[in-house]
């Protein structure tokens, strides 16, 4: 279980975080909404750990233990996986040589052993032909030059190689045209399991027409303001979020 | 493409004889000896009745000269200054201790300010067709002839004034801020300046205050052997926000003129000091003879957090420059700008650029500088961009670039790019290139002579500095270019 | 004030000029000598010289070491194929097996020949202008001139091994010339590795490049010399191809200083990855002199700086009058991992001719934030993060060494280095 509990988190100063509470549960689907500027990217960034935040109270718990203190990559390898809402590009570190290095970095933390260069290139074998990536697109260098369907696939493709326990999908659906939102969800759905909890961050409810929630959450200034049923995805896109702007200030 | 239209019309306009400001005022005037030594420091000082303080301040940057040497580590080539052979103070005869009204002001001299489009009536501007007002201080030679405007902007507490005014009206603001940026050993022609200098703006804006109009200062050369040393202090206090432009012009002479100023600019919390400069002094012709000499030592400093110091410069005239006008980026956060146009055409050598100096936290500058070599000239940009140790998160973007039209010119780029700390971030970029003979073709082939593509290609070029310039300036700006191209090309 | 030059001499100059004994032939002995009072005049460089504006060798080479003896003659065996001609505390010891199409002859026998071209090509190259440069001329008295023939292709390369028999402080000066002939393709390796050393090492060695010539040059500087004056002198003929990668790390002191003369339709490219910790000093500066028309010139430089080291960068681009067409792009790029770190970084145009295209770009910058929580956010480790970045910002600089073997031991050296960081 993935459990967030009155978490505050500022960031030079300036709060965006105001005790936010939520529960992701194996097997859930949980889908946030909320207009631009509420606090879902930084939400996202502060479950995998980036550092520029400052959580002033709350927690995190996954399975009942605090992740707070642990590292971005320690959090990784205990299952939190961060699908970026802009993928970061990388000269120089072919895709390859990323994927490899973050399979087998997992692997080691659990004390697992490191993946064999055939078996590694089966597995991702694999994974690309799912996701119709090709293989010349995993020899360039990472995210350099990749259109933003390419890169949204790649995200997809990191969660299927890695298998983690909690999937946080961040504005997945941005830059996507029609085709590769279908392709991209595909690989979402394919992934869902009653072991596996998802947490599918979007501005939009176009993309809950694909990866069906069980759970929407609506996010106000950095709070959770409404908890629903998939139905209130299609209520909110008849009428916008004005009324929970309002109604947390 | 207004601008564009008029700069080809510009073009075809001009004569052979491209500096059309190269008249002589015939005027009385009253000048030192010939010469330098205490007693012209003296006589200066006494001229402009000083109190004693400003005399030895002077003194003693005089003494200080002497024991220096002249600098030579720029890509200029003149022959040695003789420094004897200079006058060092030049005023108009009816002048006196300078004008009360404007009526007072000789009629010969209002109409060469009229001739340079400078009106100095402020009647006459309410009545111009350009709806912005400026507030104009007119220095000729060693004096300042008039200041416009002073009565509205003393209602906004605003202090505009020639500084050997300031030294009377104001000896506390003059003696806390006067070399306390461009301190008085600071560099050779500062010095020199230190210890002769006889007029030029001083600009105070106090706490809050934003200057309600740009101020302007007119510097003109007129005498023969005659070197113009100005020396301008513009402080910006907390919170204030102050424009300011500064234009030049000298006749045309043979001989070489010796221009060496220091402006010296301050800026504390939250202020902002905006510094325009179109330089058009006399060039020398086409063969080199004659020209400005200009040495010019300007820099501002940063001193409050969230200041800004903003330079902009379009360099055309002079023979030789020399200048650097410099940010020392000392309070939190604050920002220095530079952003130059420098032309050189004929037989012109340019060394310019600008220093970035970061010493405060999260500091930022940005350089843009448009270089354009014409002719058989030289122009190089030399640039320093420097972060301190405990400059943390300081941050530079420099562009230059330069352009070539003809091969018997130079551009140079020289960069000093110094970091102390892990978390400072320069970007720096140059380019060298000439006009493509695809444009110039496909330009021609719509109809414009060489002439005329090469003003409109260059002036898409220097476009985005151009726009940092207050539109009135930024138009007269882009006729200089245009002047300053004058055949160029083929 | 009339006080002659003299008398203000520093200690090092003085013991560097106590050092100058030229021998050979009149012609080579008045090469020297010109090439002495040259440094007697300007001295050892300080800042005050604008070409070592952030090396101030006056201070930095106070104490010279004395001049090592000579050593004594050995077998030396090739390596993988390649020619290895040894040089132990500055004197060259002997080589393997010279291949077929290069001669070599020791510095002394050419000193005492003194034929004309040799001396020419020896002692008035680029640079001879340059302080350093003119006190290696006084000063070197052993060294190599190697000349490969026309037309030949070396498949393997040659190289030029700077050993220390042992850590003790001495004084090296060399000087080598290879001539390689028009369509000869040569790779030629410049060495200084070894780990325990504490020498003072002047070497100039240049290098000219014959019509339609290929020369690819390695240097690998990861000796922990002292001092490490290595002066690259290079002439390209018309047609010719010169490239260079250096690799520097290690030594207190490294200055390298490259010339080159860049003829009609040539190709120039100049690399290099250094990487800096404790109080290391490593300053590359270089003029690429485009003198005819259609040449070519990259250079690429990538600088890693940890602890308090220093780096600086100084490269110029000269295009002349007469050589319209160039084409010239300079890169240099710093990424500081400390605070105490410094990088200062000159690149610097002077064009005459109008219908070029060049440029230059600097950039002194940290590690990407994003960069590393990404990898993190994936499983890596921070110090592997950092290191795999570190290795990518190095890499497109690598990536131009041709020879794979060259091209893998870099990427290992790289890749050691900071995992010696990370410790």
């Amino acid at each position: 279980m993935l459990e967030i509990k009155n978490l505050h988190v500022r960031i030079d100063d300036k709060k965006i975080l105001n005790g936010l509470t939520l529960t992701v549960k194996p097997g859930e689907v949980a889908a946030i909404m909320g207009p631009n500027g509420s606090g879902k990217s930084t939400l996202s960034y502060v479950i995998a750990g980036r550092q520029d935040y400052e959580v002033t109270e709350g927690e995190i718990l996954l399975d009942g233990v605090n992740i707070l203190e642990l590292d971005a990559h320690e959090r990784a390898a205990k299952g939190l996986f961060l699908a970026f809402q802009y993928p970061i590009e990388i000269p120089g570190v072919t895709t390859m040589t990323f994927l490899k290095a973050s399979l087998n970095a997992q692997r080691k933390q659990r004390g697992e052993a490191e993946l064999s260069t055939p078996d590694f290139m089966k597995k991702v074998r694999a994974a690309a032909d799912k996701l119709g990536v090709p293989q010349e697109m995993l020899r360039r260098p990472l995210n350099v030059g990749f259109s933003g369907g390419e890169k949204k696939r790649l995200e997809v493709l990191q969660m299927f190689l890695l298998e983690p326990r909690y999937g946080i999908l961040d504005e997945t659906d941005s830059g996507l045209d029609i085709d590769a939102l279908r392709i991209v969800s595909e690989g979402v759905n394919a992934l869902r399991s009653p072991t596996r909890g998802f947490l599918v961050i979007t501005h939009y409810q176009r993309l809950l027409d694909h990866i069906v929630p069980d759970v929407v959450h609506v996010m106000s200034r950095g709070q959770i303001v409404k908890t629903g049923g998939k139905e209130l995805a299609l209520e909110l896109e008849k009428n916008g979020y004005r009324d929970y702007v309002t109604e947390a200030a | 493409m207004a601008a564009v239209h008029e700069t080809v019309e510009t073009v075809k306009s001009v004569d052979v004889d491209a500096y059309k400001y190269g008249f002589v005022t015939d005027i009385e005037s009253e000048k030192a000896p010939k010469g330098l030594d205490e007693s012209t420091v003296r006589y200066i000082s006494a001229k402009k009745n000083e109190p004693e303080w400003m005399l030895e301040w002077r003194l003693d940057a005089f003494r200080r000269w002497k024991t220096m040497t002249e600098p030579d580590w720029s890509r200029v080539h003149y022959p040695k200054i003789d420094y004897q052979d200079l006058y060092y103070y030049s005023a108009p005869k009816k002048m006196g201790d300078g004008p009360m009204t404007i009526d007072d002001v000789d009629p010969e001299l209002l109409r060469t300010y009229e001739k340079l489009g400078i009106p100095l009536r402020e009647q006459e501007i309410l009545a111009g067709v350009t709806t912005s007002r400026v507030a104009v201080d007119a220095v000729f030679d060693s004096v300042s002839v008039a200041t416009t405007f002073k009565a509205e902007l003393n209602k906004a507490g605003v202090i505009f004034c020639p500084i050997s005014e300031a030294v009377h009206s104001h000896p506390e603001l003059v003696k806390k801020y006067l070399g306390s940026v461009v301190p008085v050993t600071d560099n050779y022609f500062a010095t020199l300046n230190s210890a002769v200098f006889s007029d030029g703006s001083f600009v105070y804006v106090p706490p809050g205050v934003r200057c309600p109009m740009e101020l302007s200062t007119y510097f003109r050369i007129n005498e023969q052997n005659t070197g113009q040393f100005e020396r301008t202090l513009i402080i910006a206090d907390k919170g204030a926000y102050v424009s300011y432009l500064e234009g030049c012009t000298a006749p045309k002479r043979d001989e070489n003129q010796l221009h060496a100023a220091v402006v010296e600019l301050v800026a504390h919390d939250d202020a902002e000091i905006k510094y325009s400069t179109v330089q058009n002094w006399y060039p020398g012709d086409s063969e080199g003879r004659g020209g400005i000499y200009n040495f010019v030592t300007k820099r501002g400093d940063c001193r409050g957090a969230r200041s800004k110091i903003s330079w902009t410069q379009v360099e055309t005239g002079s023979a030789i420059t020399w200048k650097y006008p410099s940010c020392i980026l000392r309070g939190e956060s604050s920002r220095g700008e530079f952003y130059s146009i420098a032309i050189s055409n004929g037989r012109q050598q340019v060394d310019s650029g600008t220093k970035m100096l970061h010493l405060g936290k999260n500091t930022t500058s940005r350089i843009i500088s448009k270089g354009i070599a014409a002719g058989r000239s030289d122009n190089t940009y030399r640039g320093q961009v420097f972060a301190h140790r405990k400059a943390t998160g300081a941050r530079n973007f420099t562009n230059c670039d330069s352009l070539l039209i003809g091969n018997r010119c130079g551009a140079h780029t020289v960069p000093y790019i110094e970091a102390r700390n892990a978390s400072s971030t320069f970007e720096h970029e140059a380019t060298t290139s000439k006009i493509s003979e695809d444009q110039l073709f496909y330009c021609m082939q719509r109809g414009l002579s060489a002439e005329e593509a090469t003003a409109l290609i260059v002036n898409g070029f220097v476009r985005d500095v151009l726009q940092q310039l207050p539109m009135e300036f930024a138009v007269e700006a882009q006729k200089l270019i245009a002047i300053s191209l004058e055949g160029s090309v083929g | 004030m009339d006080v002659s030059v003299k008398n203000l001499k520093t200690t090092g100059e003085t013991a560097l000029a106590a050092l100058f004994a030229p021998s050979g032939a009149a012609a080579s002995k008045a090469l020297r000598q010109r090439a002495f009072d040259l440094f007697q005049t300007m001295g050892l460089p300080s800042r005050r010289l604008e070409s070592w504006h952030y090396t101030d060798l006056k201070r930095m080479l106070a104490n010279v070491a004395p001049r090592a003896a000579t050593s004594a003659a050995a077998n030396v065996d090739a390596e993988a194929g390649a020619c290895v001609i040894r040089f132990v505390d500055g004197h060259c010891i002997g080589h393997s097996a010279l291949p077929k199409g290069v001669t070599l002859r020791g510095l002394s026998d050419v000193l005492a020949q003194g034929d004309a071209d040799t001396l020419g090509a020896l002692y008035a190259s680029v640079g001879s202008e340059d302080p350093v440069v003119a006190l290696n001329a006084a000063l070197a008295d052993d060294g190599v001139v190697i000349d490969v023939a026309a037309g030949v292709t070396l498949d393997a390369a040659i190289i030029l091994d700077f050993v220390s028999s042992d850590a003790t402080a001495r004084s090296e000066f060399m000087r080598c010339l290879v001539r390689v002939g028009a369509g000869a393709k040569l790779t030629l390796v410049e060495r200084h590795v070894s780990a325990q050393a504490s020498a003072q090492r002047h070497l100039a060695l240049a290098v000219s490049v014959g019509a339609h010539a290929s020369v690819s040059h390695v240097f690998e500087g990861v000796a922990d010399l002292d001092v490490l004056l290595a002066s690259l002198l290079v002439d390209v003929a018309a047609q010719g191809n010169f490239q260079s990668f250096a690799l520097v790390s290690g030594g207190r002191l490294t200055r390298r200083q490259i010339w080159v003369r860049a003829g009609q339709a040539t190709q120039v490219g100049l690399r290099g990855v250094s990487l800096l910790r404790g109080e290391q000093h490593a300053d590359t500066t270089l003029v690429i002199d485009h003198v005819e028309p259609n040449s070519e010139s990259r250079e690429l430089f990538k600088h890693i700086l940890d602890g308090s080291a220093t780096g600086v960068f100084q490269g110029k681009v000269v295009v002349q009058p007469n050589a319209q067409k160039t084409d010239g792009g300079m890169k240099s790029h710093a990424l500081i991992l400390s605070d105490d770190a410094t990088m200062d970084n000159k690149p610097e145009l002077e064009i005459y001719a109008d219908d070029v295209v060049c440029g230059h770009g600097a950039t002194v910058a940290q590690l990407d934030d994003d960069q590393l929580f990404y990898l993190m956010s994936r499983g890596i480790p921070k110090t592997q993060a950092q290191a795999m970045l570190i290795e990518a910002f190095a890499l497109s600089a690598v990536d131009f060494v041709e020879d794979e073997v060259q091209r893998e031991q870099v990427m290992t050296f790289v890749r050691d280095w900071m995992m010696a960081r990370g410790a």
